[in-house]
Formats: C-alpha cells, structure tokens, sequence
C-alpha cells in the first residue's frame, strides 16, 4: 500500500482513490456508481474526484453513505452527484457548481460555504444548514435545526418544514424562504437580505422586522417553490432587517451606496 | 467535543452491552479521553453496586495491590456492619468491582459508609442500573469489562473529550444520581451556574465527586423527582434553572429522556419505531445499531422527550 502524508505531515494509508465505481455508458453520457458502505470518508470523496476530475464523469451516484461526515465537499465543477442515503456533518460544503442530490437527511452544515450550485436534501436538515452560504440554491423538503443559514452571504435557501431558533441569524445577504413555522429570534443581527416565512414565527430576532411583501417577492417565491416542489403552511411574510443596528464608520464601497 | 448515545427497547431486552458499544466506538472522534457506559439489565430484589477503589493511570507504589485488597475486604466488612446480605463481589478490574447485596435500609449511608473507605467511589447503585466507566474508547473500556453479552432494556453512554477537570474515571460520565437509586445522566456542553447549584446541593446533603459540572444535573434531576416532580417535569425546570449550552440524555429504572437547552447548540439526532429509540449526537452512531435505511431528526431547543420501556 501507497502511504501519501498531508500538509500536517500525518500518514494517510487511505490516500488512494478506490477505484471502484461502476461506469456506465459513452462519452459525455458515461455515469458512475458506488457503494460507500466499507469506505472511509477520505476514500469517499478521492473515489468521487477521481470520477468528476480525473475521469470527467459528469454523473455519479454515491450508494450507502451512511451518515458520514464532509462527504461531497470542495467540488468546484459542474456535475450531478446522487447521494443514495443519508450524510453526516458539513456534506456538500464549500462547492461551487455541483448541482446535489441527497435522498435522506443531512447533519449539521450542509451546503456551508457553498458558492454556486444546487443542493437538494429530501428529508430533514439539522443545525446551521447553508452557513455562510455565498450563491446557489439549498432546498430542504424536510425540517431544518437553529441557526439556518447563519451568516448567510448570498443565495437561498428552501426550507419545506419548520426551521428552528435563531433562523437567518447575522444573515449579510440573500434570501430564505420557510415554508412552515420558525423558531424564536427570526433573523437576529441581521444585516440584510430578506426572509420569507409561510407558517407562525416565534418571535423576531435584534434589528429583525416585518416588511410589505413586493411583486418582485411573490414572483420569486411562486418560481422557487415551484422549482423544488414546495408549498407555504399560510400566506408569507416578509421579514428585513430594521437597520437600527447599522452603526457603521467605514462602509464598503457597495453598502456606501445602499445607505447614502 | 464529547459524544453522547441512548438507546431504550420499549418491547423486550436487547443486547445493550454491544449495541451501546458500537454506537460509542462509531463517535471515538469526539472523544478518546473516557467512555463510559449506563446499563439497565433485567431488574433485580438484589442491589448491584458498581465501585472503584482507584484510577487506572494513579501513581504505583509496591503496595498498591495490597492496599486495594484490604480497602476491598473493608467494604465488604462495611456492608455486613451496615446490614447488608452482601451475595457477590466480582472483580472487573484490579481497582473496579461489581458488588451484588440485599439491603432494606436508607441508601445514602451506605453509600457514605461505602465511599469512607480511602480511594472508594461509588459509581453506581440500584436494582437494575450498572455503571461502568474508564480511561480509553468504547471498545477496549467493553473488552476490560466483558459487556458483549449484557443483555437489558435501556442504556446511555458517553465519550469523553476532557475539557474542564481531569482525565480520570471520577471526571468520566455517566454520573449516578447520588444517592438515589437507578438513576443516571450523560451531558454535552457546559454549564454556567455549576458552583451555585453544587453549593444549594451540597447543602442538602449530597455529595459530589468530580469537578464536572455533568455530576450537577443528575443529582438535581434526582433530588426533583425526590421532592415529588415527575422526571418530565422536573427536566422542563432544568431548562430555567441550568444556564449555559447542554444536551443530556438521562435514564431512570423504566425510563430515557432527553433535554436541550434553548440555545440548541450540542446536537443530538434522534431515531423513533415502535420498538426502539435511539438517539446519539451523531448519526453515524445511530445507524451503528439500525443496519437499515431509516429516518431521523434534530430535536429542536428547549425540547425535553422521554420515553418509557
């Protein structure tokens, strides 16, 4: 066996894609499968770049996930990847352009960091889905935890269900549109962007208030839902941030023109 | 970090001893200071009373056997003078016993009685409850303790990532409820209020035997359900009265419950059938357990659940 060794300069034995994936068809039709059951996380996801990078494969399903963590993490090309299960924590972060589908549940942090792209979880989400999400779409048919969203800095996300406490907190940019019923401390710190609630909120965050809903709102919130197959528990709210918070000395050259 | 796992079969025994094992072993990750495992096998009119007389990684003099021989041969001297029909006094370990007895009297002094003795810790007592705790994962702690076979209705478990006091058993969960029988907490998280709480505690009689904030919670779980306060109830008052960031999973004779804190911020994923609960910060240690597809959720904050065998 290959032993490689990472930047901390520690052993990784496991350092070599697998090879086991099941390709099927010609050219740029060509998919790929394979069974994660007996593979580490690492194997996982060397087995995964090896089919999009390597092999250019632009379809590959991942069987049996298991619940492991940072699967489907760091894919910066435009693919399709079936996850055939459940993940972990931290599935599907920091990608950009990959368009995800998970057929389970998700842990904490999925989608973080995400740039561009479409992740699709057909079951529930837990904690922090779609931190600091910068562009694409997150779609949760299910149930999200607290904090969705944190530190949002673009994109949206979609939630199905209910979402927890603290939902939109310290949310910078983009939208999030919730289908069900949220949890206290709706979008608290928020800074911008905007958040759509379709059943009850608990109670409003810091600086979070309630504004009219626009054209431009419902056109957007009929064409998401549609997109992935969601309806509202009720009507929607808009929800913005008050800017009462907004105490800034030195303002970004973008925000300068918002504000003055 | 820490990683925290229940599981309860609501018709029937399980295998608990390997199942609560692998759903540890799968959560090494979050800690490899301690594991520790709460067991509720078939219950019993015997007493089962799980000590230490010391820890694994103390200092060795070359009369450490020997001192622990005669400390162990004093308990045993204890619980006749008390009154207690001492049937079985296994040893796990060299310093770790597992100690069976008919006793009708009051269990605090005994367990006072008991714990006098230099070195000794109760770990656990009651007629169904055995707690067993030590340094390592959770697959060489259930090798030293021989818990492949342990059969019964319920467990928790919990691995240690050492944070606020020693790497020692007496720093490792579970925590049983001194001294009430049967009764036993798992935690992940912090608390903010410790020190207060240990002092109203202390005033009431109790005792404690670690530095760790996690003790606080079974004992003021335990004294709740003393004063008259169903085990729901008195988990909804923990939610008001323990500030800081917690989940704990907590087991009674017949019963699991778990309780979040408001701020939702230590995860817990939760699986729910007719015949099974199982529930684990992660989910890997779920389906560690459940070999087929299944579905799962994150109990929200301030949720308190408990369900009963």
């Amino acid at each position: 066996m290959k032993i490689s060794y990472d930047a901390r300069g520690l052993a990784e034995p496991d350092a070599q894609a697998p090879g086991i994936a099941k390709i099927e068809g010609e050219g740029p039709q060509r998919q790929a499968v394979f069974d994660a059951a007996n593979l580490s996380i690492r194997q996982i996801n060397l087995e995964l770049r090896r089919l999009v990078y390597a092999e250019g494969i632009t379809g590959v399903t991942i069987q049996n996930p298991g619940a492991k963590h940072s699967i489907a993490v760091g894919i910066l090309t435009r693919c399709r990847i079936t996850i055939d299960g459940s993940l972990g924590y931290f599935g599907c972060g920091l990608i950009d352009g990959p368009e995800i589908h998970v057929t389970g549940r998700v842990g904490w942090s999925v989608a973080e960091n995400m740039m561009s792209g479409v992740v699709v979880i057909d079951k529930n989400a837990g904690s922090l889905a779609g931190a600091a999400l910068r562009g694409g779409d997150l779609a949760v048919r299910g149930d999200v935890g607290a904090r969705t969203g944190i530190d949002q800095k673009g994109g949206t996300i979609i939630v199905g269900g209910n979402a927890g406490m603290m939902t939109g907190f310290m949310l910078q940019r983009g939208r999030q549109i919730i289908c069900g019923n949220v949890g206290g401390g709706l979008g608290d710190s928020m800074y911008d962007g905007a958040i759509y609630v379709g059943g009850k909120v608990a109670s409003l965050g810091v600086d979070c208030v309630e504004a009219e809903l626009t054209a431009d709102d419902h056109e957007l919130l009929e064409r998401k839902l549609r997109i992935y197959g969601m309806g509202p528990q009720g009507s929607f709210r808009k929800f913005v941030c008050g800017k009462k918070l907004w105490n800034y000395d030195s303002l970004e050259p973008a925000e300068r023109k918002l504000v003055l | 970090m820490c990683g925290i796992a229940g599981i309860i079969h609501r018709d029937g025994l399980g295998d608990i001893g390997s199942e609560m094992t692998r759903m540890l072993q799968s959560m090494k990750h979050r800690g490899p200071d301690s594991s520790g495992f709460a067991l509720y096998g078939r219950p019993d009119d015997l007493f089962v009373m799980r000590i230490k007389l010391a820890d694994p990684n103390e200092e060795r003099d070359f009369g450490w056997g020997d001192r622990l021989e005669r400390h162990r041969n004093e308990i045993e001297h204890r619980l006749a003078k008390i009154g207690a029909m001492v049937d079985v006094i296994h040893s796990d370990q060299e310093y770790a016993y597992r100690v069976t007895f008919r006793y009708s009297g009051d269990l605090k002094p005994l367990a006072d009685y008991v714990e006098d003795v230099p070195g000794c810790e109760v770990l656990s007592l009651g007629h169904s409850l055995e707690i067993i705790k030590d340094l390592s994962d959770a697959e060489s702690v259930a090798q030293r303790y021989d818990l492949a076979g342990f059969t019964g209705t319920h467990a928790i478990g919990h691995v240690r990532m050492a944070t606020e006091s020693d790497v020692d058993i007496s720093g490792a969960h579970p925590y049983w409820a001194y001294p009430f029988s049967d009764i036993a907490v798992v935690h992940n998280g912090q608390l903010t209020n410790y020190h207060m709480w240990r002092r109203r505690l202390e005033r009431k009689g109790h005792r404690f035997q670690s530095e760790c904030d996690s003790e606080i919670i079974a004992v003021y779980l335990a004294q709740k359900m003393d004063d008259g306060l169903s085990l729901e109830t008195a988990m909804k008052q923990s939610l008001d009265e323990l500030d800081g960031v917690f989940t704990y999973l907590v087991v009674t004779a017949d019963a699991l419950g778990m309780a979040k804190d408001e701020m939702a911020a230590k995860p817990l994923v939760l699986f729910e059938s007719p015949s099974l609960v199982a529930l684990a910060s992660e989910e890997v240690a779920i389906r560690a357990v459940i070999g087929h597809e299944i579905d799962t959720y994150d109990p929200y904050e301030r949720e308190v659940l408990v369900w009963h065998r």
